[in-house]
């Protein structure tokens, strides 16, 4: 049991570590953040100060060990414009992403995992197209194009809700529909799939054969099992709920998480994008250990494979 | 031939049979996307009777219960009749249908490892037969479980109740659904090839487990099976499948002595002789026809040895030639029995 987590945990810790260095090359060689950051009026003098300070004249492997060196200390570096600890520019703009990948999240598995379900149980009928049509449809438009196909439509031409901004609740309407569409699409696919391999399953005819109403066979026998491959992709979502909003809150200018991202990567801020990608892969990382967790609650077949070297 | 003595000493084949058949299907029909797989089956089971179905894959034997029980696809169209008590099951109302499931007729499948749903205990599994059919709750269904398991020789029946399917064996699994099966007490057991996915010591084993539980509880048993052997040790009587239509009805030891339909005979030409030297077995020849293209007369005159030119203009209808034996064959009412009885000693003896 013990061996099965300490993998686990290593395993994951290498993952963020290599998502990071990643991070950090493809950032390095990407741009000057001097010139993004001070503009290319700036002097030569100027410049050369500005790397001096930032440590942007050493060596990119000197400048990768002082990073993981920073890291292990609990320090994520500091904003480039301004000079604010990057960490806690990026934690004060999670609650206002989490105001929106929150809800979305809970409208995907609201309306997803039912319309994957009826569609499955009534194969092949009006309902089972309806929901799947619906399905390619919302996943196969990009969030931007739908989100604003709905401000035209519901901000600018009926004037209900603002095309943007934060204020009241109206302004959480949009971007929360525009978020969860995709994901309640994607949802109801994947489970519809997966309810239609249980229900083929022999165990399904044997508990009907058993004289189990059917309403309770789908309860009681189908759905347990349609959960075990679901909770993949639902865990997804929620390794998502950080980082996964980039696009929509740069289309309705939501102060998150990923707003940040879009103007911190425009301008080079090396280590506010770098906080956020260790965030993001660490949240990333964290809800798959839940889903391998969850899998041995849900399967018992895989809790015996898992931890049995260990008893 | 050994194994058949128990067959054909054990039992005496009633001169009448019982007034009022259990269950009754006449003239069922079921098609799959307008593919007729099953073309008007008659049959009759007995209070407490032993029925053998015997056929191939694809020749209806499973179709037929499935559909009897309505547990085919709703992409199935079943016609015809089926009425257990005189009661008529097809098209019944899902409630009754769920009480006469498990409840009165119970169906146990081929591979139990799958027929187990794999991520529930077995106890629970048991257990709402037991609560649906007989209202038992709380503790009791743990000490009736474990009553039913040892009924069917299930080892450490106890600890079996927490257990996983996955934990049990292929033939511990066979036995917890046949204790899931009797949990029910019903009126007839519906076992589709039971012991076809098991390791051929447990086959015999398993089948052992279904006579006792007969002898003792009563209940009539249909044993669905590709395997002639199989049957005729177990069955009373056998009904031979081709293609979705019976081919023949005997005692089991009448069907051994002396097979009517060339297909029953072809069948146990190609069985392995029960004693004496091993030979040459004679497998039937040709196909079974594809059931989007059957021929015009008997299914089966493509293949048949002894096919006339009749044969390939009407479908032979079920026919009568001696008491309490049917044969859907035109040449076996034309040639004398005899005939196929020679052809059929020499694999036997």
């Amino acid at each position: 049991m013990f061996r099965f987590f300490a993998i686990r945990v290593l395993r994951a810790v290498l993952t963020v570590a290599l998502v990071v260095t990643f991070a950090f090359i493809v950032l390095r060689l990407s741009g000057d953040p001097a010139r993004s950051i001070m503009g290319d009026d700036a002097s030569p003098e100027a410049m050369t100060a500005f790397r001096r300070e930032w440590g942007l004249d050493q060596p990119l492997w000197m400048q990768y060990f002082h990073y993981f060196a920073a890291i292990f200390e609990g320090e994520l570096g500091r904003s480039m414009r301004g000079g604010v600890p990057a960490l806690d520019l990026v934690l004060e703009r999670i609650p206002a992403t989490l105001m929106l990948t929150l809800p979305a999240f809970l409208m995907k598995l609201a309306i997803g995992i039912p319309a994957g379900v009826y569609a499955a149980l009534y194969r092949d009928s009006v309902i089972d197209r309806a929901v799947m049509v619906t399905a390619v449809a919302g996943y196969t438009v990009p969030s931007f194009v739908l989100g604003l196909v709905l401000v035209q439509l519901l901000a600018i031409w009926v004037a209900w809700l603002p095309t943007g901004g934060t204020g009241g609740l109206q302004h959480l309407i949009l971007p929360i529909i525009t978020l969860g569409v995709g994901g309640a699409a994607v949802l109801a696919r994947f489970v519809r799939s997966a309810m239609l391999e249980v229900l083929g399953q022999p165990y399904i005819r044997a508990a009907s054969a058993k004289g189990i109403p059917w309403a309770s066979v789908v309860r009681g026998h189908a759905l347990p099992n349609a959960a075990i491959p679901t909770v993949t992709i639902v865990g997804f979502m929620v390794g998502n709920l950080i980082a996964g909003s980039v696009v929509v809150e740069s289309v309705f200018s939501w102060p998150g998480v990923g707003n940040l991202l879009v103007v911190s990567v425009a301008a080079r801020d090396l280590a506010v994008v770098q906080s956020i990608l260790l965030l993001v892969a660490a949240a990333m990382v964290f809800s798959n250990l839940i889903v391998d967790f969850l899998y041995g609650v849900l399967d018992p077949r895989l809790a015996n494979g898992n931890t049995g070297g260990d008893h | 031939m050994g194994n058949l003595a128990g067959c054909a000493t054990g039992y005496v084949f009633p001169a009448a049979p019982a007034p009022q058949p259990l269950l009754v299907i006449e003239g069922m029909t079921v098609d799959f996307n307008g593919v007729r797989v099953l073309r008007g089956i008659d049959l009759t089971l007995a209070r407490g009777e032993a029925l053998g179905i015997v056929g191939e894959s694809g020749s209806g034997k499973s179709v037929t219960w499935l559909a009897a029980l309505g547990l085919l696809p709703r992409s199935a169209t079943v016609s015809g009749s089926v009425r257990l008590d005189g009661e008529e099951m097809l098209g019944a109302a899902a409630s009754r249908l769920d009480r006469i499931r498990g409840g009165r007729v119970a169906m146990i499948f081929q591979d139990p490892s799958s027929a187990l749903n794999p991520v529930l205990r077995i106890g629970r599994q048991i257990g709402e037969v037991l609560a649906r059919h007989h209202g038992v709750s709380g503790s009791n269904i743990r000490a009736e479980a474990k009553r039913l398991f040892d009924l069917v020789g299930l080892p450490d029946a106890a600890r079996r109740f927490d257990a996983y399917p996955h934990e049990l064996s292929g033939g511990q699994n066979q036995r917890v659904m046949i204790a899931m099966a009797l949990a029910g007490k019903p009126d007839v057991l519906v076992a589709d090839e039971p012991t076809t996915a098991l390791d051929a010591t447990i086959q015999a084993q398993i089948l052992d487990l279904l006579t006792t539980i007969r002898r003792e509880t009563g209940m009539a048993l249909v044993l669905i099976s590709h395997d002639l052997g199989v049957v005729s040790e177990t069955c009373d009587r056998i009904i031979v499948m081709y293609t979705g239509s019976v081919v023949e009805t005997a005692p089991a030891d009448a069907i051994f002595a002396s097979p009517r339909h060339p297909y029953t005979q072809g069948l146990l030409a190609a069985l392995p002789p029960f004693e004496g030297a091993l030979h040459r077995l004679v497998p039937i020849e040709g196909q079974v026809p594809d059931p989007t293209n059957l021929p015009p007369g008997c299914a089966f005159a493509p293949r048949c040895p002894k096919r006339l030119a009749v044969c390939e203009e009407a479908v032979p209808p079920l026919a009568q030639p001696e008491n309490g034996r049917f044969s859907a064959c035109i040449a076996a009412t034309v040639q004398p029995a005899r005939l196929s009885l020679k052809l059929n000693t020499s694999v036997l003896a």
